[in-house]
């Protein structure tokens, strides 16, 4: 299962990561999230391979990639800031956490032209007792104030 | 672990007659006298010990027995759900284990110095963690072996009686463990509490070959993470629960559906399946027994609706998240139209227990018609906050004042948001309300999962209405009318109400709206939606009137300690 060099393009990845969930039953999610993992985001050139890997039409295909929040259209930053703006988190100042990345010119949802660091807003990451709580990079930090949320933001930005 | 001793694991643990015993077996094991110099050190790896530091604590430590100052054992365990203590790390003396917390990576040298590993005073010294107040008097039945064990430890298991309840059940009959479980009055914990009883009989009475287990474990909702605690802190129980489901309804493939959320859950859950294959637990005649069971994790990606038993099921199946109108319920035409036991991660968790000491003595914890155990979560502004699991029948107050302590930014409690997102926002004036499920539903407001967020009087009720139809309108499926449009409305009828234009013409229109959400929305996110909103105008009515917006939720600093505010 070498994929050197040319051998890495959108189909041939797809391909693969299909035929290692095939006998798997309603495989789609575990091979888009495979996918993702593989190429930072599922391409829109994946959609018609996987249509035919799965025997969909591309609109069932596209239909569940647009569904999810977590299927990426494009590449995310090089360092992925969660902050967490559900009910818990809210009754302890998750709103100025929001408020502090805005002003660092860092909106939800958008990765900065650097390609550095990309802010996203996120509805519970279950650690409720301890919030304000941010993810950087699928880590979880719990207790964060604006001060900590500015030195995660300035370490990646530097970075 | 071999055959022989887990026998001899299993004779010892069935003689108990209580849950509240359960406790002791933690002592006896832990506080045998070491027999060499290694001092064992319990360092949580929970994902909310770790979002404080819990892996800087145990690699400072690590590199204290590396260089050879000490010897240290360090094990990874769950957490025991004291969350404001966390990191709480251990030491097993003959005393029993003594806990230490909140520890700082920085502190662990000074800790060392002054005989941690003998348990020696400090200032951050706790005391006998079994013996602290606050884990003493509640009833831990689900939770009992979580934060006590090493998640992944199939000795530990065994010794803190794990496999007891699948051992029991493989000796009866289907239809017998379907009769205990109903005997035992639980209902399902992840908040509409059915009884799981009813559910898998109806599986059990189908005569497909295939049928499914599912344990959903999208626990989506804010304020609750005792689904997550589970998975994390005692793996295991979970897939003894969704096997001994398997062997009462006849089913022979089981899926455990973790949000993607919940990294740290997918990957002791899926080493956990792993180790359980090996063992003999999972897989071709478990336990010697005729049972064939499998079990794998499928991970969710960001869709809230997913928690939604009939979506989740959607999404087992690669489509979108999308609700089922019901019928047929999942019981008859489920995963793959196939039979189906859909169960939440507290449910299937319990069931070991349940077959392990009978359902008489899980039936006697509780009131009326709640039964048992809940595991109450407690979060957002809250002292305390953490896992208290105490049979129903708790008031709020006990809950947010006595175990909770108030509220983290010392201000005035000025409501609780209990039951997740789509439950009531409910005032002090109503925290002598038993927790019960029925005695809730008379109040207007839901028990739910049992999570609890605690609010202090900063908080804009108008602006918590506006989020709740916010997130409805974000997170709603699309299928039905009355959700998918119905919360864009109410979004925007507040924002009017707020704004002062029309007000009782606007207030007359957002009580229809709730209305026809209420009655015409397809699951329970439509339909529940109305619950946060019709309660905090009903509580709150001064909020609405547009005053409240400029009173800023003060800023925490990541120390714990409230910065001062500008506000």
């Amino acid at each position: 299962m070498t994929t050197s060099g040319s051998d890495v393009t959108v189909e041939n990845v797809v391909r693969r990561v299909a035929a290692g969930h095939r006998g798997q039953r309603g495989a789609l999610l575990p091979v888009l999230h495979a996918v993702q993992a593989e190429l930072g985001h599922v391409p829109q050139e994946a959609i018609p391979v996987l249509a035919d890997e799965f025997n969909l039409s591309r609109a069932d295909v596209h239909g569940v990639v647009t569904f999810y929040h977590d299927f990426r259209r494009e590449p995310a930053g090089r360092t992925t800031v969660r902050i967490c703006r559900a009910e818990a988190c809210q009754a302890l100042g998750a709103g100025s956490l929001v408020g502090y990345a805005r002003e660092a010119g860092l909106s939800l949802g958008e990765t900065t032209a650097d390609g550095a660091v990309t802010v996203e807003q996120v509805f519970c990451l279950g650690n409720c007792a301890l919030g304000p709580t941010v993810e950087v990079n699928g880590r979880l930090h719990g207790r964060v104030g604006p001060a900590q949320l500015g030195a995660i933001l300035n370490g990646t930005v530097s970075s | 672990m071999n055959n022989s001793s887990d026998s001899t694991a299993h004779s010892d643990f069935t003689a108990r007659s209580d849950f509240t015993a359960r406790s002791d077996f933690t002592a006896r094991s832990d506080s045998t006298p070491r027999s060499d110099s290694t001092a064992k050190v319990y360092v949580p790896r929970d994902s909310a010990a770790r979002s404080v530091g819990a892996d800087e604590v145990a690699d400072a430590l690590q590199l204290a027995a590396a260089r050879g100052d000490f010897d240290i054992e360090v094990v990874r365990n769950g957490s025991r759900g004291m969350l404001w203590l966390e990191p709480l790390i251990e030491v097993v003396t003959p005393h029993g284990r003594v806990g230490y917390g909140p520890v700082a990576p920085s502190e662990v040298e000074g800790l060392l110095a002054a005989g941690m590993l003998d348990g020696a005073d400090h200032p951050l010294r706790l005391g006998v963690v079994d013996e602290l107040p606050w884990l003493a008097r509640q009833t831990r039945v689900t939770f009992a072996r979580v934060g006590v064990t090493d998640p992944l430890s199939t000795q530990d298991y065994l010794e803190h009686g794990g496999l007891a309840g699948l051992r029991a059940a493989l000796e009866l009959a289907p239809e017998d463990v379907v009769t205990e479980v109903t005997e035992s009055g639980l209902r399902g914990r992840g908040g509409a509490g059915f009884p799981a009883g009813i559910k898998w009989k109806t599986v059990l009475g189908c005569t497909d070959e295939l049928k499914f287990v599912c344990c959903n474990a999208d626990e989506g909702d804010s304020g609750t993470f005792a689904d997550r605690m589970v998975m994390e802190g005692d793996p295991f129980m979970l897939i003894e629960g969704m096997t001994i489901a398997a062997h009462a309804v006849g089913a022979s493939e089981g899926y455990l559906y973790i949000r993607s959320e919940y990294p740290d859950a997918v990957a002791t859950m899926r080493a956990a399946i792993g180790i359980a294959r090996e063992h003999g637990w999972l897989g071709k005649g478990i336990l010697g027994s005729a049972l064939d069971f499998d079990l794998q994790v499928r991970v969710g990606a960001g869709a809230y609706i997913c928690g939604e038993e009939t979506s989740m099921l959607e999404s087992l199946e690669g489509k979108r998240g999308m609700v089922r109108a019901k019928p047929p319920i999942p019981a008859i035409e489920g995963l793959f139209g196939k039979p189906t036991v859909v169960n939440n991660v507290l449910t299937l968790a319990t069931v070991p227990i349940v077959l392990a000491d009978g359902a008489k003595a899980y039936q006697e914890l509780g009131v009326e018609r709640s039964r048992g155990t809940q595991v109450f979560q407690l979060g957002g502004n809250i002292a305390h906050g953490g896992i208290v699991e105490t049979a129903f029948g708790v008031t709020l107050r006990e809950l947010v004042e006595d175990y909770g302590g108030g509220t983290f930014s010392g201000r005035p409690v000025r409501t609780v948001q209990v039951g997740g997102p789509l439950g009531a926002y409910l005032p002090t004036s109503m925290f002598d309300l038993p927790m019960d499920y029925e005695a809730f539903a008379a109040a207007g407001a839901m028990v739910g999962h049992g999570g609890l967020v605690v609010f202090d009087d900063s908080v804009d009720m108008a602006a918590q209405a506006r989020f709740a139809m916010e997130f409805c309108a974000e997170e709603s499926c699309g299928k039905c009318t009355p959700c998918r449009v119905g919360s864009v409305r109410g979004v925007e009828v507040i924002d009017k109400i707020v704004a002062g234009e029309h007000r009782d013409e606007n207030l007359a229109l957002l009580e229809d709206l709730c209305d026809l959400m209420t009655d015409g929305s397809l699951c329970a996110m439509g339909g529940l939606t109305p619950m946060p909103v019709r309660s905090a105008l009903a509580h709150f009515p001064d909020d609405f009137l547009g005053g409240r917006r400029s009173l800023e939720i003060q800023p925490v600093q990541a120390t714990g300690v409230r910065t001062e505010g500008t506000a």
